[in-house]
């Protein structure tokens, strides 16, 4: 049961790679293992309480305003969460920037709302914000871990190989796009080969 | 002259340097989601566009004669999810009576707006100090930084639904097929606009 919910968060349903909602925050801070760790567990955590808070109170919002009553939840929980990292990790405030407010308008937490947390029970619920958050936060590993390496020959801030000339375009923009390119490219691949075989 | 100097360097920051989908990654939902086709892409643009500078005047209002006034800042992320969200429902409602041909236009991309991260981020950016003067953002310089980031954003959209309308015609290998040939085509157009950061020396020096 656990084997296959985790299953289905982080491999197919996963929600960079497969369902391609999220796009945004994971592109900007997979610069580093570090980054992506800290935004992957931040979201996981705003995830499973509006998850548990929205699955709660679902009989109780008319079905009209419900996009914004979910909205509302969302950003409370991000509001708490900032003003927790704000005080706690003010390195990763730094880092992060304008993307821990962000995680307000993550497609992730409405969409697991809306598709999921509003029609199932409590436990139900708290399960899939704990599968979605980690394949979040696994993509967001993977994505992170190319990216710095190709861009700083670094893995949590750690020279890798001496005398590596890292590829800088990695590290900044561009480098963002080709990167989900390629590994979204494999996913598909494999898919694909699976498919073949079955 | 000062200000009108640092006005120029968010519109151009704005616009090219830090473009708001290519450079900051913001808004890639409707930018990939809005860009199959060339029609549809300059209606989302010019919707973004439109939203974003009014969210940025009435936001920076708000935040300027009640959130701070009343040591509230805490409060931000929901309050202004909240003047989105409704500032938004409300255009639509006024578009729709006074403007019905614009409405035509834009109506159907409105409803998309209020859970664009651009739009949010946009008016976040706004409560924080300007970069080029080191001082709060004044009225006018929010209300040009959300204008020129919705251009930014318009000019990255009607680009990319340009190259994807001809993709459709590319015989694109089957594993990269739909989203990762777009996004290796919005990391080579990331990859000109990198040219425009050689810009920001005039940008930074500009104003002193």
């Amino acid at each position: 049961m656990l084997k296959e919910e985790v299953k289905r968060g982080v491999i197919t349903e996963n929600p960079i790679l497969i369902l391609a909602l999220g796009l945004c925050p994971s592109l900007a801070v997979s610069t580093s293992v570090t980054n992506g760790l800290g935004m992957g567990l931040a979201t996981m955590f705003v995830l499973v309480c509006s998850n548990i808070i929205i699955s709660i109170i679902k009989g109780w919002v008319p079905d009209k305003v419900r996009i914004p009553c979910f909205i509302m939840v969302s950003a409370a929980f991000v509001s708490i969460l900032h003003l927790f990292i704000k005080a706690y990790m003010p390195l990763l405030d730094q880092r992060l920037g304008i993307f821990i407010p962000l995680i307000t308008v993550n497609c992730i937490i409405l969409g697991r709302a809306e598709a999921f947390a509003s029609k199932n029970s409590l436990s139900r619920s708290f399960t899939d914000g704990i599968v979605m958050g980690l394949g979040f936060t696994v993509s967001l590993l993977i994505l992170s871990a190319i990216r710095e390496f190709l861009g700083s020959n670094k893995l949590f801030d750690l020279m890798v190989i001496p005398k590596f000339q890292p590829l800088t375009a990695f590290a900044l923009a561009p480098g963002g796009f080709f990167t989900i390119a390629f590994v979204m490219g494999v996913v598909s691949f494999l898919r694909s080969r699976k498919e073949a075989r079955a | 002259m000062n200000s009108f100097m640092s006005i120029v360097q968010i519109a151009l920051a704005a616009v090219l340097i830090q473009n708001f989908v290519l450079a900051r990654f913001l808004g890639l939902c409707p930018f990939f989601g809005v860009s199959k086709k060339l029609s549809s892409a300059t209606g989302m643009g010019m919707a973004v566009v439109f939203v974003m500078t009014i969210a940025s005047m009435f936001t920076w209002v708000v935040e300027r004669y009640i959130l701070v006034p009343f040591d509230i800042r805490y409060l931000e992320i929901i309050v202004f999810i909240l003047i989105i969200a409704s500032l938004v429902q409300l255009l639509e409602l006024i578009m729709r009576k006074f403007t019905p041909s614009l409405y035509e236009s834009l109506g159907i991309y409105l409803p998309l707006i209020s859970t664009n991260c651009a739009l949010f981020a946009v008016v976040i950016i706004n409560t924080g100090t300007n970069q080029f003067t080191g001082r709060p953002f004044t009225f006018i310089e929010s209300t040009i930084n959300g204008t020129a980031s919705g251009i930014g954003f318009l000019i990255a959209l009607v680009l990319m639904a340009g190259i994807r309308e001809k993709l459709e015609l590319a015989d694109v290998p089957k594993t990269l097929d739909g989203l990762p040939i777009a996004f290796i085509s919005a990391g080579l157009m990331a990859l000109a606009f990198l040219g425009f950061s050689g810009l920001s020396f005039f940008a930074a020096s500009g104003g002193q």
